[in-house]
């Protein structure tokens, strides 16, 4: 098995809901709840999901552009490391779990100090949904990708001039680019500037949150040959996080599927595909409108919306749109179990659906 | 097939400050009775702005320039059409939303949020189904007093139905005159003579001016107490609601008319926008990306909505999209366009299996399939600035045929086989010039 | 790129220029486009030139060159004369000199009341919409308290708790006018913060401090520039109503306020010529008028041409 890049454990991110006259906190939002996920060092992992269910919260979280309500993400520690704290954190002694406690401030993304956590943010980058949005309207070309460097003091100069314009060049952009406005350029192209952005640093790890959703079909498909090739050239780790299926998987290894703040499944692209297990991912495939009017897959269309975070339903969390529910899905919530090989769902009732 | 709507040759223009956007560039397409058709493309290609432009809603700095938009409601006018640019502006209000509904891609914004749901899709009824609302609240009400009630009771429904008689009556008789001043526009429609031009302006002034109300009603809606008679029609109208909102698949509808837009999720409220969009059965109902800020189990909830409704009430969609998926999956036949042209009209499954523009061949081959491994294949460059669009085929750019001739003259389109028209020099047969 | 489109002609011509040179012009033409903006301009760069050159269009007499000169002490005013092309108000102070003297004046008052307010504003808005939490709390709840009691009454108040004259005037500007620029600057960062570049900025390891400077005040400084040049002429309106008062300067200053409070007693000519002192109200009044007036339309331009939410839509 490959090395884990990023170990994430039961991981929880809460939004407060304030209410009434004096803003008390009334309810949260759970929008990861107690998620596990191993993120393998080379791979890139599609994390799949309707609105609302997680997936951006997950990602943003392991960037620390949220702090984590509770939970544990480890970030290229050696596995040995990651069992040591595990092992001390589940003991019945107090003065182990304190040193776990201790050994987390020093490996716990979640827990790192703002000292501590400047070089590890060279080694994670985002790259957004939104390039308008994302790239400063006030800055250069040249200043936008050149920010990482001298935010974290890299490189000064002409080293970055230099590295800028080796990076205008690896996404497919050219010198003359450098010295203009984002407002000049068209969407994909400004996406491009993310991603050259996004690489400044020799990062190990992007998180892409949904980049090409904001993109027309003739530029989604440069910008994704793009992103695979990138992957190739510099060995990255990918989290695509998207709703858009066919785009995951076209360029990713595995896939986490995601419903309300749980993962549902987990496995490798083509046997979620062939053989989705969990009944919402059966649903989201075959939801997915084929550009082919021949073939005419039978759809199951699921009744309802995706219920409120703030109060999810009891049990398996989808069980109020699920055909299956049984009596146990109402009360047990399912865990994570493994169907084969690295094939993992969470449901009660996999084997008898399949 | 019967045709119900055209566009020949439709320029629209966006007069910006930056310069002129040339948004549509002659775009020629035919939708017809009882068929689902779609238009497909990228962002900034044109196709809101047709469909805008045929329901002439353009926005602020966009003009229809050139072209003829041409409707074929009705018996008469199968043979030569309406031309609905040259007629008043109380002409398409009675047209939209009456015989053409359109939803949009926002279904959050084309609610009003302080409205409840009820009142919104209930305006829809009042103003374009006014007379069987209140002929069915007249003999609700005959039926009340004939089952025997108190003397006071009887009276106030007396009342009752004498106003909504006379709400019928001059309802009736302002759409009869609607009826004859159209019938008469009909006729002069395409005389030039300076007689029948100011006659015509004239009936479209007089068109515009009409009242539905007769004096009586208006008198009665200042007093407080009497303008309750109202409330009988209102109970009416909340039946049929109650009725629709259920045949659209709304959960407990009796308590979904009296909440809020923001009280509903995102496809429930596209749901309510396809009820209003209903409440007067269109003959043509346009819906602009409906599905596209939706979940995909939500898209696949409406687009099987939509699906159903057009087997049971409308007769005729008129489908935008971006996602070529959707297109294979409802529509019958569909439009390709890029940058303001139309290029390529066909059925969908021709479409899929023979694809003949190079931009459509293109956009099909960028798009991830199912069964898709290594490199996507991609379309070079990007999509044309409108203010300064290429010569000649906007497509030239970045064809990978693009011949001399592309740069210099826009193509013509050309029907290749039966049903399948292309505008591209490669199937003309100036190819060779 | 093998696209040539007509777009990549034009800006190829261009790099020579720098961007943002390039950003400016642009600016600029769209600044120049509007008739009024020239007005305004025309108006403030008259005033700038009388303020820059006054010691050589009213060579000053006294030690304290802001001190009118005053030939006499007759009560009434003097018509305009070749000694006095204005005319004189009451105990014969030149009104020429004090509208030439008093424009350098009102630029001093205007433009150093502002620029105090920005700083504050600037600061203590990013602070508290950045942040956000407790301090913001406290900082709007006083910005709150500011606004709770009527402008002038406090400000009446407050000039003459310091002691009145032309400093205490600054000052209590300087003290009333920054919750203005501090509410604006806050509900401008509340927007911008959690915007995806912001994000970004945070994702590539930028400091708070560099965050605030390079990423959030660029984008949101405008819309506090605008407010800023249109608030130069109203402290100045303000300035002078209180000198109108006689809380400002003394008498004989080359205060605009000053001069139409020392004219109070000569708006009405006597019985026989009821417009006989006409130059003495009106000029000074005119002057004010034409000042705020300039400042006003230049606010208003620059709205049209750097808010971003207005240009190039």
């Amino acid at each position: 098995m490959a090395e884990n890049l990023i170990d994430i454990r039961e991981l929880k991110k809460y939004y407060p809901v304030h209410g009434g006259i004096f803003k008390r906190h009334i309810a949260d939002i759970k929008a990861v709840d107690g998620v596990d996920l191993k993120i393998e060092k080379g791979e890139c992992l599609g994390l799949v999901g309707e609105s609302g269910c997680g997936k951006t919260t997950l990602g943003k979280t392991i960037l620390r552009l949220h702090g984590a309500t509770s939970g544990r993400i480890y970030f290229g520690q050696s596995e040995d490391i990651i069992e040591r704290i595990e092992s001390l954190l589940k003991s019945e002694n107090p003065e182990e779990r304190q040193e776990g406690e201790k050994l987390l401030r020093q490996h716990d993304l979640t827990r790192l100090s703002r000292k501590n956590l400047l070089p590890l943010r060279k080694k994670i980058q985002i790259v957004f949904q939104d390039p308008s949005n994302s790239l400063n309207p006030r800055m250069l070309v040249k200043a936008i990708i050149a920010e990482p460097l001298i935010a974290q003091r890299l490189m000064s100069g002409k080293d970055i001039e230099k590295r800028v314009l080796e990076l205008l060049y690896t996404v497919g952009l050219a010198k003359e680019h450098m010295m203009r406005y984002p407002h000049e350029f068209s969407g994909g192209q400004r996406q491009r500037i993310a991603i050259a952005r996004a690489l400044a640093t020799y990062p190990e790890f992007i998180l892409m949150d949904e980049p090409t959703s904001a993109l027309d079909v003739s530029v989604q498909a440069q910008i994704l040959n793009l992103l695979k090739k990138l992957q190739d050239e510099f060995k990255l780790t990918y989290l695509f996080v998207t709703h858009h299926l066919l785009v995951v998987k076209h360029i990713s290894n595995r896939i986490a599927v995601m419903y309300l703040g749980k993962m549902a499944e987990l496995g490798p692209t083509a046997e979620i595909f062939d053989k989705p297990l969990h009944p919402y991912t059966k649903a989201l495939l075959s939801a997915i409108p084929i550009p082919d009017p021949k073939t005419k897959m039978e759809k199951i269309i699921l009744s309802g919306d995706v219920p409120n975070p703030i109060n999810p339903p009891s049990g398996c969390r989808f069980h109020p749109r699920c055909k299956y529910a049984k009596d146990i899905c109402r009360e047990v919530e399912p865990k994570l179990e493994v169907a084969e090989g690295r094939h993992q769902v969470a449901c009660h009732r996999w084997k008898e659906i399949s | 097939m019967q045709r119900l709507i055209e566009t020949r040759e439709l320029y629209t223009d966006f007069f910006t400050f930056e310069g002129v956007v040339k948004a549509l560039n002659g775009v020629s397409i035919v939708v017809n009775q009882g068929e689902t058709y779609g238009l497909v493309g990228e962002s900034g290609c044109g196709k809101s702005v047709s469909v805008r432009s045929m329901m002439r809603i353009v926005q602020a700095p966009g003009k229809i320039v050139g072209g003829k938009i041409l409707l074929f409601l009705s018996k008469e006018d199968r043979e030569k059409g309406i031309d609905i640019l040259k007629r008043s502006e109380a002409y398409m209000e009675s047209i939209r939303g009456n015989d053409i509904s359109m939803i949009f891609q926002e279904a959050s914004t084309s609610l009003n949020p302080v409205l409840s749901i009820g009142y919104q899709v209930g305006e829809s009824f009042l103003l374009h189904r006014l007379d069987e609302m209140l002929s069915e609240t007249i003999d609700t009400l005959k039926g009340e007093i004939e089952s025997g009630v108190n003397i006071f009771s009887r009276l106030w429904k007396s009342f009752q139905i004498g106003m909504f008689r006379n709400e019928l009556e001059s309802y009736l008789k302002y759409k009869r005159r609607v009826e004859e001043i159209d019938r008469r526009l009909y006729e002069l429609e395409d005389s030039e003579d300076s007689e029948s031009v100011s006659e015509r302006n004239h009936l479209n002034r007089v068109r515009d001016r009409l009242s539905k109300k007769s004096g009586l009603v208006e008198f009665v809606e200042h007093f407080p107490v009497l303008r309750r008679y109202r409330k009988k029609l209102n109970k009416t109208v909340r039946k049929h609601i109650i009725m629709l909102l259920e045949e659209l698949g709304v959960p407990n509808p009796h308590n979904i008319v009296d909440r809020y837009p923001h009280e509903l999720s995102g496809g429930m409220q596209q749901r309510i926008v396809i009820a209003i969009a209903l409440a007067c059965h269109p003959t043509l109902l346009i819906a602009d990306e409906p599905t596209s800020n939706l979940d995909v189990t939500i898209q696949a909830q409406i687009v099987d909505l939509i699906k159903l409704l057009k087997k049971t009430t409308i007769s005729s969609v008129l489908f935008i999209t971006h996602d070529l998926g959707l297109v294979a999956e409802i529509c019958d036949r569909v439009t390709v366009m890029y940058a303001g042209d139309a290029c390529e009209t066909t059925s969908v499954t021709e479409l899929f299996e023979k694809p003949l523009h190079p931009y459509t061949k293109g956009l099909l081959r960028a798009v991830p399939k199912i069964d898709s491994e290594g490199e996507l294949e991609t379309i070079p460059g990007t999509v044309p600035n409108l203010i300064n669009p290429p010569t000649g085929c906007r497509f030239h750019p970045r064809c990978p045929h693009a011949m001399e001739i592309c740069s210099k003259e826009k193509p013509p389109t050309v029907e290749y086989s039966a049903g399948h028209s292309v505008a591209c020099f490669l199937y003309s047969e100036k190819k060779d010039m | 790129m093998a696209l040539h489109t007509a777009e990549d002609t034009i800006k190829e011509r261009n790099v020579a220029i720098h961007p943002r040179l390039q950003e400016f012009t642009f600016s600029a033409k769209r600044f120049l486009k509007n008739p009024l903006t020239i007005i305004g301009l025309v108006i403030i760069l008259s005033f700038a030139m009388i303020a820059l050159f006054a010691p050589l269009i009213a060579p000053p007499q006294n030690a304290d060159p802001y001190r009118i000169p005053h030939t006499g002490w007759k009560m009434a005013p003097s018509p305009p004369s070749a000694e006095h092309p204005l005319g004189t108000l009451e105990q014969q102070y030149d009104i020429f000199y004090g509208i030439i003297w008093g424009t350098r004046l009102a630029f001093k008052i205007g433009v150093v009341v502002v620029a105090v307010n920005l700083i504050i504003g600037i600061i203590l808005g990013s602070v508290a919409g950045y942040f956000g939490g407790i301090t913001d709390e406290i900082i709007m709840r006083i910005t709150d308290m500011f606004y709770a009691i009527p402008f002038l009454v406090m400000a009446m108040a407050l000039v003459v708790a310091l002691g009145r004259g032309l400093k205490a005037v600054i000052i209590t500007l300087i003290i009333l006018g920054w919750p203005t620029y501090t509410r604006v600057i806050r509900g401008e960062i509340l927007v911008l913060r959690d915007r995806d570049f912001v994000l970004a900025a945070r994702a590539s390891g930028a400091s708070h401090l560099r965050i605030i400077f390079k990423h959030i005040l660029p984008n949101s400084i405008y819309s506090v520039l605008i407010i800023a040049s249109m608030n130069v002429g109203t402290i100045v309106l303000t300035a002078a109503a209180l000198s109108f008062l006689g809380l400002g300067s003394e008498t004989g200053y080359a205060d605009w306020g000053q001069m139409v409070s020392m004219s109070r007693n000569w708006i009405v000519g006597p019985a026989d010529n009821r417009l006989a002192f006409w130059y003495v109200v009106i000029i000074p009044g005119l002057v004010i008028a034409l000042f705020v007036l300039g400042w006003n339309l230049l606010g208003d331009a620059a709205r049209d041409v750097f808010d971003p939410k207005m240009r190039r839509r």
